[in-house]
């Protein structure tokens, strides 16, 4: 067995025990710190397969801000943890019976047989200064260019989505608006009295 | 040398475990979007072996506009449960009946 099975092996058991552990902790809060531990491991499945550029954006992006947005929400969510556990026990003889079945179909179809190292042959390694960024930053600006602007109009939808879900108005908030200020005229505020000297 | 079918056996493990937490945590929104964020994984682990295994670049593209997309449905999804928790004072999905389906 070579370093680079022996790697991937051992990455390959801690995203798997990690996923095991995302669906069935008792608390939401572990669960997302196992997903956490299950995509850095496999951003290292990743670069081992060389693709080094979504390694990367994988932790950046996923641990970077999705997870930390996850937790944002547990956090500051109150949840009751006892109601929503209540069909766990009931339900998991189902779930792992319909895991088993589906892993072993999908495992059939893409079994060593079907596409073992005889069918595809491990490509050859690139060179030292080989950049997967270069690489996919030349197709993704010409080749995918729309599809590209089509992804950063969905992130644009997504951010005026989130913010005009969550937003409210607060009755008790004190706040000034800044239309009525600029619209303020001379006369509203001053008020000009004529009156007698006081005689001293 | 790491063959293809280990990197689609990973894959396909690692979908039917979210299958599975699917099914054992359905009244738990939270958990069942981190599932969902699973296989979003799964399926992503199977573009980037073939990539490598066929030498297209395509595939990490696709890759890419998938991280794309599952942030921006994570962000949404997450907007819905902060307003929905707001209304409701829970994330049971069994509380969610008001469309009476």
């Amino acid at each position: 067995m070579t370093l680079e099975k022996l790697i991937f092996y051992v990455l390959a058991a801690v995203v798997i025990l990690a996923a095991m552990m995302v669906v069935t902790r008792r608390n939401p809060v572990h669960s997302a710190l196992f997903l956490i531990l299950a995509f850095v491991a496999c951003s290292g499945i990743w670069i081992l397969a060389e693709a080094e550029f979504l390694a990367i954006v994988l932790v950046l992006v996923y641990v970077g801000a999705v997870m930390v947005l996850f937790l944002f929400v547990l956090m500051m969510l109150d949840i009751d943890l006892a109601v929503l556990r209540a069909g766990f026990i009931k339900m998991l003889p189902l779930g792992v019976v319909m895991a088993v079945a589906m892993a072993a179909e999908l495992i059939l179809v893409v079994r060593a047989e079907n596409f073992g190292l005889d069918k595809y042959a491990a490509p050859a390694r690139h060179a030292a200064d080989y950049s997967n960024t270069e690489e996919i930053g030349s197709v993704l600006y010409t080749v995918y260019m729309y599809p590209f602007e089509i992804a950063a109009v969905i992130l644009l939808v997504a951010i005026i989505a989130a913010i005009g879900l969550t937003m409210r108005k607060r009755p008790d908030t004190k706040y000034l608006d800044p239309t009525n200020q600029v619209l303020v005229k001379r006369d509203d505020r001053v008020r000009m009295v004529s009156m007698d000297a006081e005689k001293g | 040398m790491i063959a293809l079918s280990d990197y689609l056996i990973l894959g396909a493990i690692l979908f039917a475990i979210s299958i599975a937490g699917i099914f054992i945590n359905r009244k738990n929104v939270i958990v069942l979007l981190m599932c969902v964020e699973l296989m979003l994984l799964a399926v992503n682990i199977n573009f980037v072996a073939f990539s490598h295994f066929l030498g297209d670049s395509a595939g990490q593209v696709f890759v890419f506009f998938i991280l794309t997309v599952a942030a921006a449905e994570a962000a949404i999804g997450l907007a819905i449960l902060v307003v929905l928790f707001r209304s409701k004072q829970s994330i049971n999905v069994e509380d969610m009946d008001a469309l009476k389906g």
